[in-house]
């Protein structure tokens, strides 16, 4: 068993293995797939279902009340009127694209260290943007309207208006799980058909079985499969620039100040990637931990999600920067009291809470041995995941509290109903990725092979 | 019988099988991994896949269809006239554009190499070989079928015993 090292120099940081020496294919195979078929369900498995279910029944009322009641119950009024809901639409839309950064980019990018993380972060990103997706929904005023979103061939013969980003963002976030959900599921096939030839019991061979399609590892079909597989990787990295770029759009072609920012797209797409290597850190360092997985998720991956974090942390802290001095160098009276107000003004706590969390405390990645300390990075990942809601809060809110026109100002703060919800959707996110590594491999396992005989290679 | 298999304990065995079975003339095979190992394919005579091809008439639709979907809708079929604004506003057409590119060929791509691999196919003669569970843990298969021209049975079998194989099972139909 592998002990995490306390002492690390600049040269040790380099020889940080990506698979620790020791596994073969069968090795790989059994320990994985014994986490999902054979080994006894752990306790802590059942708590924190039990804990997230709860969560989401918290959920479901809260929407049941909202289309029953109105979407009053949360706290939005004129001037505000998006308020939670938006943030966190946003807030989980930007957490997805992490996933698909890690499956698609990085392989785009040859980036071996990818394989033993990719699996669940693309569920991870899949639950992230089915959370996402409820928020458009629950949001509207009357949201059994909300097919009225698409192009059908209505009746009233009225259609979308295309020219708005909001009906672009419907397309978008569409596009992004549909793809994300093909992508996933054909990275799953192979792993499928190890869990269909390993499972014990006659419902779980078949299951799997009918998900494997059948799959027999042919080398003409693997063939074919990785030429899809890195086709899709090289539709899905536009994808998800365009996605979030969409989401930024929803606020940059709007009028308000503090929204209408040219910076907005490249800013928003690289705090969603701050934000979902965060919540990738989240999920992977307790996983490793609590599933002795760190043979396959060793430190040289927690160094290089680090380093990720960190880059993508200046960006947004570049982001910033640069809206402040657009604000003062604009001359524009309305852009220049924007920003006092994000700072001084009845929520300058919050703006400063976000500096605190968004962008000083991740500067502690800057040290080595931070990089590869798995309970301080894991908190540095909690301070990003949360400094970022507070940043799109900031955004929303903080812009529309106080627009234009004095006459026209006004506060918002979150109801319990706006909370509720809040705290329902991460309870469906958590329990959506309970059931994922319940009853799938929680790491690709072929692709782990593949690793093991290019490790072996390379070494003989 | 459908044909012969061998078991090779690693994938650079496999490979070196394959290329002195093409060697030999046979001509219907498989090879079998559970992971996919370079050069296998092309060992086995196969070059090219049409996957790229589906997946850009896919892409080369969602964009002609997205774009001329809007075109119809926001044109002819529900003008809005917004301040004498142009109808065919075709930059803001881009964005819902590009994402149906993406998502037709992204549909293209995985039902076309799904359907290009002939699968689902939930029974294959090879899986009636007990040992052929471990092509998805650990062991590498090479398939030759008895369609096959060059074919013999016993001929076949000791070819397959002789290039650093460690097993030869029948293939149950």
């Amino acid at each position: 068993m592998e002990s995490e090292p306390t002492k690390e120099s600049a040269e040790a940081q380099d020889s940080l293995p990506l698979i620790e020496p020791g596994h073969t294919f069968a090795s790989i195979t059994d320990k994985i797939s014994a986490i999902v078929l054979t080994s006894r369900t752990p306790r802590f498995w059942y708590i924190g279902f039990g804990l997230s279910f709860i969560l989401v029944l918290v959920l479901l009322y809260c929407i049941a009340a909202l289309v029953a009641v109105g979407v009053g119950l949360f706290g939005i009024m004129i001037p505000v009127a998006w308020g939670f809901a938006i943030v966190n639409f946003v807030w989980w839309i930007g957490i997805g694209h992490a996933g698909t950064l890690i499956s698609a980019i990085l392989l785009l990018l040859r980036q071996k260290w990818r394989q033993s993380i990719n699996r669940f972060a693309e569920a991870m990103t899949l639950f992230a943007v089915a959370c996402a997706g409820l928020f458009p929904l629950i949001h509207l005023g009357r949201p059994w309207f909300a097919y009225w979103l698409f192009p059908y061939p209505s009746t009233m013969g009225i259609q979308p208006q295309f020219r708005s980003p909001l009906v672009w963002d419907v397309f978008a976030v569409s596009t992004y799980f549909t793809v994300s959900l093909l992508f996933w599921f054909l990275g799953l096939i192979p792993d499928l058909a190890t869990l269909r030839d390993r499972a014990r019991g006659r419902v779980p061979r078949f299951i799997y079985g009918m998900l494997a399609m059948g799959w027999r590892g042919s080398a003409i079909h693997w063939y074919r499969y990785e030429m899809a597989y890195l086709l899709l990787a090289g539709l899905a990295t536009p994808l998800v620039v365009s996605v979030h770029t969409v989401v930024s759009f929803d606020f940059a072609v709007a009028l308000v100040p503090g929204w209408h920012s040219t910076i907005f797209p490249p800013y928003f797409v690289a705090g969603a990637i701050y934000s979902g290597f965060a919540m990738v850190l989240t999920i992977a360092i307790p996983l490793r931990k609590l599933y002795g997985l760190e043979d396959f998720i060793t430190l040289r991956h927690l160094r290089n999600m680090g380093i990720v974090m960190l880059a993508t942390g200046m960006v947004v802290a570049y982001g910033y920067l640069m809206e402040t001095f657009f604000a003062w160098y604009s001359g524009d009276i309305f852009e220049k009291y924007m920003m006092l107000n994000r700072m001084f003004g009845p929520y300058g706590w919050m703006y400063w809470l976000l500096i605190l969390f968004n962008i000083l405390i991740p500067q502690a990645l800057w040290i080595a041995k931070v990089r590869t300390h798995p309970v301080v990075l894991f908190l540095i990942s909690i301070s990003v995941n949360i400094g970022m809601w507070l940043e799109r809060y900031v955004i929303v809110v903080v812009s529309l509290s106080r627009d234009f026109m004095p006459s026209a100002w006004g506060m918002y703060s979150g109801t319990i109903v706006d909370y509720a919800v809040l705290a329902g959707s991460i309870g469906l996110f958590v329990c959506l990725l309970f059931l994922f590594i319940r009853v799938l491999p929680m790491i690709s396992i072929f692709e782990m092979r593949g690793l093991v005989h290019e490790e072996e290679v390379k070494n003989v | 019988m459908y044909g012969l298999i061998a078991e090779f304990d690693n994938p650079e065995a496999l490979v070196g099988a394959a290329h002195r079975a093409f060697a030999e003339g046979f001509r219907k095979m498989d090879a079998y991994s559970p992971f996919p190992v370079e050069g296998l394919a092309e060992a086995l005579g196969f070059h090219r896949t049409r996957v790229p091809l589906i997946v850009l008439t896919g892409g080369i639709l969602g964009c002609l269809g997205g774009f001329f979907l809007q075109y119809w809708l926001a044109v002819i079929d529900y003008p809005i006239n917004v301040g004498g604004r142009p109808l065919n506003s075709w930059p803001s057409f881009i964005p819902v554009t590009f994402e149906l590119t993406i998502l037709i060929a992204a549909l293209s791509a995985f039902f076309g190499v799904l359907a290009l691999n002939g699968l689902p196919m939930p029974y294959h003669p090879v899986f009636n070989v007990e040992r052929f569970e471990l092509a998805s843990r650990n062991r590498f298969f090479l398939l030759i079928e008895a369609a096959d021209p060059r074919f013999d049975s016993a001929g076949t079998r000791r070819f397959l015993e002789n290039i650093g194989s460690h097993g030869v099972y029948e293939v149950e139909p």
